[in-house]
């Protein structure tokens, strides 16, 4: 093996998440390798999912949220002052928990997000691009204009991520994309994100270790300090060292199933 | 259930064949009649009034001094020479409630989106108390600030065009009554608009402005669309304000600057004085009522269609 020079798609420095008072994520110093999937995991109410959301900004909407050190994306704080979120969500796209179509046509939930980025180029095209990037396009080309809400569960998941990926973002956040999902349709998502690594970022928040162990390349293993009940990173690195040679006992504990 | 606290919680110990059949529940069914009962008497109301517009209405039209053609072709509604042209009433109904359309709807909508999406809570604390206050005034109140509050400033605009009673300061000021209607029960629908429908807009880097126009606002349609529709409702069957601002001669006109009665002023206006009963005047009042029954009726069905033609379900 030839030693390799990472290459990181964003960092965070010393990251700590408050609700109010409370802080729900202390002290989180991750590098993200670019072109990897990287699995956050961890028990419930660790603050995965804050901690993911942090990234896009999404908890700005949570009136009381505030944030202590750097979320850094080619060296740039996405919490720096003259930062504008919508800028950093455009660059940093996301998959939720349970999918959320837009109530519009196949179509239209595509070109939506794509035409309020500025795109000025054959939507017909892009479209039809992006559906085939999230493995949606044989089932859907002849129904383009029916409502997204005809489709199942895993075809809404994977319009979402089809709609993701036509606003071309450096970095696809995924919160526990295939959790509504059934076993089927979690392994197609899990089959696009191998293809979808070879040009994106991908973060995934997952409850469901065997699925970290399947699809990530590096795991953060996630835990609640007993004391002050804030989340924060325990262990990070590759996933295979996680899953078989943790050196955290609390991170084996888990992992093989021991924990609680 | 035989269990005491000595012994731990644990199924019933035996079983008989009749356990499972199907009990007298008396309360359901005492519930499930007064529902009906309840449900069904706005329906009845609806009807018997129907009813009574309808058969005084007859007798209106078998007057021998009426035609129903003249009813509904003529412009001209002059009772004291025979002239009964329902459209010199209704041209000022359909004015004065376009303009309060035009006023309420753009305004409350901007006010309910506000609220909704964008107001922090403190504002919000602030604005729905006074929104609320807007809509508890009288409308007498309202009829006596358009005719002394704001018929002056549209003469200072206007200036001899503009007579005391015109029907812009009564459809200006109707607007600002039934604002808080529309806002309200528009605010209403757009906070039932999931989260999560915000949450991927926003997350596809849209401004709060596209989230909340173009993924919000369409979701939330069917239900502003209600809102309209009682707006429209509520203008059309206005009475006291367009009584008081907008003038008590009928005359067809879609100018917003002249004085025109409306239907329900004309209503408001001649069953206040001494009619005989059975004559004609008295018969057209229910015909005119029934007109505007069939106004309003006619208004909410393309509504409706309007709405039908645009929602967008996220169901």
């Amino acid at each position: 093996m030839q030693p390799e020079t990472p290459q990181y798609a964003i960092e965070t420095r010393d990251l700590s998440i408050f609700y109010g008072a409370f802080e729900a994520v202390k002290g989180v110093n991750l590098n993200i390798e670019k072109g990897k999937i990287t699995a956050i995991i961890g028990p419930s109410g660790c603050g995965k999912s804050t901690l993911l959301r942090a990234f896009n900004r999404m908890n700005d909407f949570v009136p009381t949220s505030r944030v202590k050190g750097e979320i850094l994306l080619h060296g740039v704080n996405l919490y720096g002052k003259e930062i504008d979120p919508v800028e950093v969500r455009r660059r940093l796209g996301m998959v939720f928990q349970k999918p959320n179509p837009f109530p519009k046509s196949i179509y239209e939930n595509i070109a939506w997000g794509a035409r309020i980025n500025g795109f000025r180029g054959n939507m017909d095209e892009l479209v039809e691009e992006s559906l085939r990037g999230a493995a949606l396009w044989d089932e859907v080309k002849d129904k383009l204009k029916q409502s997204a809400y005809a489709l199942s569960g895993g075809q809404q998941q994977r319009l979402c991520i089809a709609r993701t990926i036509a606003i071309q973002p450096e970095i696809i956040l995924m919160d526990e994309p295939a959790s509504a999902l059934d076993p089927i349709s979690t392994l197609r998502i899990e089959e696009l994100m191998q293809e979808l690594k070879k040009n994106y970022t991908i973060l995934i928040v997952t409850h469901n270790m065997q699925q970290a162990a399947r699809v990530s390349d590096y795991t953060a293993m996630m835990m609640l300090y007993e004391d002050t009940r804030s989340g924060t990173v325990i262990e990070f690195d590759k996933t295979d060292v996680i899953f078989t040679r943790p050196t955290d006992k609390r991170t084996e504990d888990y992992v093989t199933g021991r924990f609680g | 259930m035989q269990n005491t606290r000595e012994q731990p919680l644990s199924p019933p110990s035996g079983f008989r064949p009749g356990d499972l059949r199907r009990k007298m529940r008396l309360s359901e069914d005492i519930i499930e009649a007064t529902l009906f009962f309840v449900g069904f008497l706005t329906i009845f109301i609806t009807i018997s009034i129907v009813i009574v517009l309808g058969d005084q209405a007859l007798l209106f039209f078998a007057d021998p001094a009426v035609t129903v053609w003249e009813f509904i072709s003529s412009t001209h509604w002059q009772p004291a020479i025979g002239e009964f042209g329902i459209w010199a009433l209704v041209s000022s109904t359909l004015t004065t409630s376009a303009i309060a359309i035009l006023v309420a709807v753009p305004l409350g909508l901007s006010a309910a989106l506000y609220l909704s999406e964008y107001a922090s809570p403190k504002a919000r604390a602030i604005l729905k108390p006074v929104l609320e206050v807007l809509a508890g005034i009288p409308t007498v109140v309202y009829g006596y600030f358009a005719l002394l509050f704001v018929t002056p400033i549209l003469q200072t605009i206007f200036g001899e065009n503009i007579g005391v009673y015109n029907m812009l300061s009564a459809g200006l000021v109707m607007g600002i009554m039934i604002l808080p209607l529309i806002s309200s029960m528009s605010e209403d629908a757009l906070s039932a608009v999931p989260r999560s429908l915000r949450e991927a807009a926003y997350a596809m880097g849209a401004t709060p402005f596209e989230a909340s126009v173009q993924v919000v606002l369409p979701a939330a349609l069917s239900g502003i669309g209600a809102a309209v529709i009682v707006g429209i409702s509520r203008a059309v069957g206005e009475t006291m304000i367009v009584a008081v601002a907008s003038g008590a001669t009928s005359k067809f006109t879609f100018n917003p600057l002249e004085a025109a009665e409306t239907m329900t002023a004309h209503i408001a206006r001649i069953s206040g004085g001494d009619l005989s009963y059975n004559s004609v005047d008295y018969n057209s009042l229910f015909a005119i009522a029934l007109m505007l029954f069939l106004v309003t009726l006619v208004l909410n069905l393309i509504s409706q269609w309007v709405v039908s033609k645009f929602r967008e379900q996220y169901e």
